[in-house]
């Protein structure tokens, strides 16, 4: 019994020739067909012209060129900003945005590049907030210096972020507890935390669920303070936040690429049991950059209230999940989290006021998506071949 | 049966890897009821080949006929369905089911209704019929080494396999075993069943095969050789291209002063089982001690120990004065305990980091490499360089990722980072395993260096040959307990492969 047919094959191949650009040109790639495919679920949501969105999105997010002509003029002849142009806001707002993301960002490569699967970002960053807050409220008089105060408050950013993480890291290293589930689990605890203190419990000025506008010296300085310096800076909320993140960035390229622990974190990462070999203690370093990882989360929480100027019971959630998507944009590579962080913000500002609601989250759910699918593209080949003729022969038929 | 009757014919076949030309243009066909010996050197294309024809990997160019119809194989499913059917090196068995559930795995037989009595039955049948028995309700784990060879072997025939190729089935047996799987082959070629013997010891070919095939380096350099009236000489210089030495040249050893002790020493394996039972030994400085033993006898578990990747349940080793047990700073103590692990690409490297990055495995914490917090990248790179050059290490360059290196390459750039920088104690185990032969003559003359040098060496292996040419005193492993010691010259393998069995000897 012999049958004769001709079909095509698909087979999937692992690339043994992984050259660095492929990374790059799959997360470009990535963000292109994520604006394909959300065009098209814009279209089905309503939106007779979805390029046009894109268009109004990248306006409200970086401004157009003429705004920033406008803006580098009234710079130079030390003018107000002329009337019917945003010069220099959409930027501002964007960085304003742009920086507690680096930071959640930051935070996830760390814990990715040992591939430890840190998800819990955004409660580390509660929990930084909430013990910034504590500092800048209830423990420092409000005459404290400025650089004190929110050196201050970043310290126990820093302190309660490392503790967030590095609980969920000892549950792992000790007791092998799937780090995923736990970090999880604790940014509900930490949102319940904070939402206790401003919401219902001694930290609520009566029944504006907010601690209240923090004393002066526990905010960030920004733009529009010298705006009777300098006119076209009125309205402008930009802060240092933002050369925080890049800082942070910079010190964590240096670690995991140039440093002794950045070198033990790169073979854990890669090979855990070759690490084991060569005698680098598993256990301290799960912790250590579990807690770390917390602690640059919870930087980003006081980065945030020194930027709100309070802290209360509509402190956004989620940064630490965008956090998640960035990291993988930028590939773990902290530089490059700069720009793309940057870039979301922007994403982020734009679709603000965007109709209906979520687009923008939407947006990071299929660049997620998309992204690391053609990563595993990028993995594998698929490889397409005619065959000409297939003999099947049935078994006891091989004589 | 006639002379000409081919149980398959491969014509052509062509097989590339990034970088490598597995298969270059090879013809090899096997007549029905031979065994067939497929002879290289590790790299040489023998698996490769075997893949194609088993249907695990598709030839770029080739055609296989069998009973003179060309065949396209999709899968291994395909190729069995022609009555071929591969036992690999690395046994593909579930080892919580047992052997009847092994058996049914990937049948589309019987189609709803999974009766495992009735396979049971067809299992113990199978097994006598090509005395090859096994208990079709053991769990595969419980099963020795041998014992799994045999299931894999059962479960090809149960397909309905004629042709069997066999990826280096000796490596994991006593010599008593080799000798029962040498009669059970005989078995089925009187059967009409047709065998490929990939192996690259020249001893076995020599004995078991009726004819034999040499590959070196993806082509065929003698085809269709008949095993009667050939010699190991001239079957080594069609392997290598050149000709080869068969003993390790050494001197007397002179032991020095006691560099490794152990005492009474109880480890339990990942079962949680007793797997070293008290076991006492002692290494000397400027000595290869060698365990013989059969593969899952407590080495691994020993060797594990000693190197801190296994924490000992009780007993007590020594390196010199040092004690070692939980407060241990390992990576500090890696200047002066080497460790060849067992499983080079699982232990002994990080695949995807570079050359240079591996090289520094063992020293990074310490100057000149290790400056304050960070690494000192010019160090980092002259260490890599001057290594390289020194162990021969062939690599495009430094910043080559390992995984890119051929496995001879691989164990060089381990041994690089292990002896260079002169270690009291190393541990090796299974240091050529998998190697050519040339590169295998690189490792042990390094070996003999090093203890030359004034190294305390621990040599577990589970080549008999390797064994006997490298240490200078012996030792035989079984069940976890050492049950034999004996200096290396004039041991007689005879009587150590009953050791490893088991069998008490001279008592």
């Amino acid at each position: 019994m012999r049958r004769l047919f001709s079909s095509y094959h698909v087979r999937i191949e692992t690339r043994l020739d992984n050259p660095g650009w492929a990374g790059v040109l799959s997360s470009i790639l990535g963000v292109i067909l994520a604006l394909i495919v959300g065009g098209f679920v814009m279209r089905a949501a309503g939106a007779t012209d979805p390029i046009a969105t894109y268009k109004v999105i990248f306006k409200d997010g970086f401004g157009t060129p003429s705004d920033w002509q406008a803006g580098i003029v009234a710079l130079i002849t030390n003018g107000d900003c002329p009337k019917g142009s945003l010069c220099f806001g959409p930027i501002s707002d964007t960085l304003v945005k742009a920086s507690p993301i680096l930071l959640t960002t930051l935070a996830c490569i760390l814990a990715f590049r040992m591939k430890l699967w840190n998800i819990g970002a955004d409660g580390q960053m509660f929990f930084g907030a909430w013990a910034a807050t504590a500092v800048a409220v209830f423990v420092l008089p409000p005459t404290t210096a400025r650089p004190v105060m929110l050196a201050a408050m970043a310290v126990a950013g820093i302190v309660a972020g490392f503790i967030y993480g590095a609980i969920p890291g000892f549950l792992k290293a000790r007791l092998n507890i799937n780090e995923i589930i736990t970090t999880l689990m604790l940014n509900y605890i930490a949102y319940k935390w904070v939402e206790y203190f401003v919401v219902v419990g001694p930290w609520s000025l009566g029944d504006f669920e907010s601690t209240g506008r923090f004393t002066a010296a526990a905010t960030w300085p920004r733009l529009t303070e010298y705006a009777n310096r300098i006119p076209v800076l009125s309205g402008l909320t930009a802060h240092p936040g933002i050369f925080l993140g890049i800082a942070v960035a910079i010190l964590l390229a240096w670690i995991i690429n140039r440093s002794r622990w950045g070198y033990e974190i790169r073979v854990i990462g890669h090979n855990p049991k070759a690490a084991r070999y060569a005698g680098i203690s598993l256990v301290r370093n799960i912790i250590l950059v579990m807690g770390l990882s917390g602690a640059i989360a919870g930087l980003a929480g006081m980065n945030e209230v020194a930027a709100l100027r309070e802290l209360n019971g509509r402190f956004q959630r989620g940064y630490g999940f965008t956090g998640v998507i960035i990291a993988w944009l930028a590939r773990l590579n902290p530089i490059a989290a700069i720009l793309v962080a940057f870039l979301f913000g922007g994403l982020l500002v734009g679709t603000q006021l965007i109709q209906p609601q979520g687009i923008a989250s939407m947006l990071q759910g299929v660049i997620l998506f998309v992204v690391i699918g053609t990563e595993l593209l990028f993995r594998y080949r698929i490889a397409f071949e005619k065959v000409e003729e297939i003999v099947v022969h049935q078994i006891g038929d091989t004589q | 049966m006639a002379e000409s009757l081919n149980a398959f014919e491969m014509r052509g076949i062509v097989k590339r890897f990034p970088g490598v030309l597995a298969n270059d243009n090879v013809n090899f066909a096997c007549q029905v009821g031979e065994v067939h010996a497929l002879l290289g050197e590790n790299g040489a294309g023998k698996s490769t080949l075997m893949n194609v024809l088993a249907g695990l990997y598709r030839p770029d160019a080739g055609e296989i006929f069998i009973s003179k119809q060309k065949v396209v194989f999709h899968s291994p499913q395909e190729a069995i369905a022609h009555g071929i059917g591969m036992v690999h090196q690395h046994f593909m068995l579930v080892p919580s089911n047992t052997v009847a559930e092994n058996m049914v795995l990937g049948l589309n037989r019987p189609r709803f209704l999974l009766n495992l009595s009735n396979i049971e039955d067809e299992v113990t049948a199978l097994g006598e019929q090509y005395s090859l028995s096994v208990n079709p309700r053991a769990k595969i784990w419980e099963l020795s080494v041998g014992e799994q060879q045999r299931v894999e072997v059962l479960k090809i025939l149960f397909r309905g396999a004629k042709v069997l190729i066999l990826d280096e089935p000796t490596a994991v047996l006593t010599p008593q075993e080799v000798d029962v799987l040498f009669r059970t082959l005989r078995d089925m070629t009187d059967r009409g069943h047709t065998i490929v013997f990939i192996s690259h010891k020249l001893d076995e070919v020599v004995a078991i095969a009726d004819r034999i095939t040499v590959l070196r380096r993806g082509k065929v350099t003698a085809a269709d050789v008949p095993a009667e009236g050939t010699t190991k000489p001239q079957l080594a210089q069609l392997m290598v291209g050149r000709e080869v030495l068969f003993r390790v040249n050494k001197k007397k050893a002179q032991p020095g002063s006691l560099v490794l002790q152990v005492k009474n020493l109880n480890t339990d394996n990942d079962r949680g089982l007793p797997a070293v039972q008290d076991v006492s030994l002692q290494v000397r400085a400027g000595e290869i001690v060698g365990v013989a033993g059969v593969a899952g006898n407590g080495q691994r578990e020993l060797a594990e120990t000693l190197t801190g990747l296994r924490t000992a349940k009780s007993g007590q080793m020594w390196l010199g004065d040092l004690l070692l047990d939980n407060h241990t700073d390992w990576l500090e103590l890696g200047r002066q305990l080497a460790h060849i692990p067992e499983d080079r690409s699982v232990y002994g490297c990080i695949p995807d980091l570079s050359v240079a990055e591996n090289l520094i495995l063992k020293r990074f914490s310490r100057p000149p490499i290790a400056a304050g917090w960070s690494l000192n990248a010019k160090a980092v790179r002259q260490n890599a360089e001057r290594l390289v050059n020194v162990y021969q290490i062939s690599t495009p360059t430094v910043d080559t990722p390992v995984r890119m290196l051929s496995g001879g390459n691989l164990q060089k750039v381990i041994l690089a980072r292990e002896t260079s920088e002169r270690p009291q104690l190393m541990i090796a185990v299974h240091p050529t395993r998998g190697l050519d032969i040339g590169a295998t003559e690189a490792v042990h003359k390094l070996l003999v260096e090093q203890r030359d040098a004034g190294t305390a060496i621990l040599l577990i292996s589970e080549d008999l040959d390797e064994l006997l040419s490298l240490s200078d005193r012996l030792i035989v492993m079984f069940e976890g307990q050492i049950v034999g010691e004996m200096p290396a010259e004039g041991a007689d393998i005879h009587t150590i492969g009953l050791m490893m069995a088991g069998t008490k000897v001279g008592e």
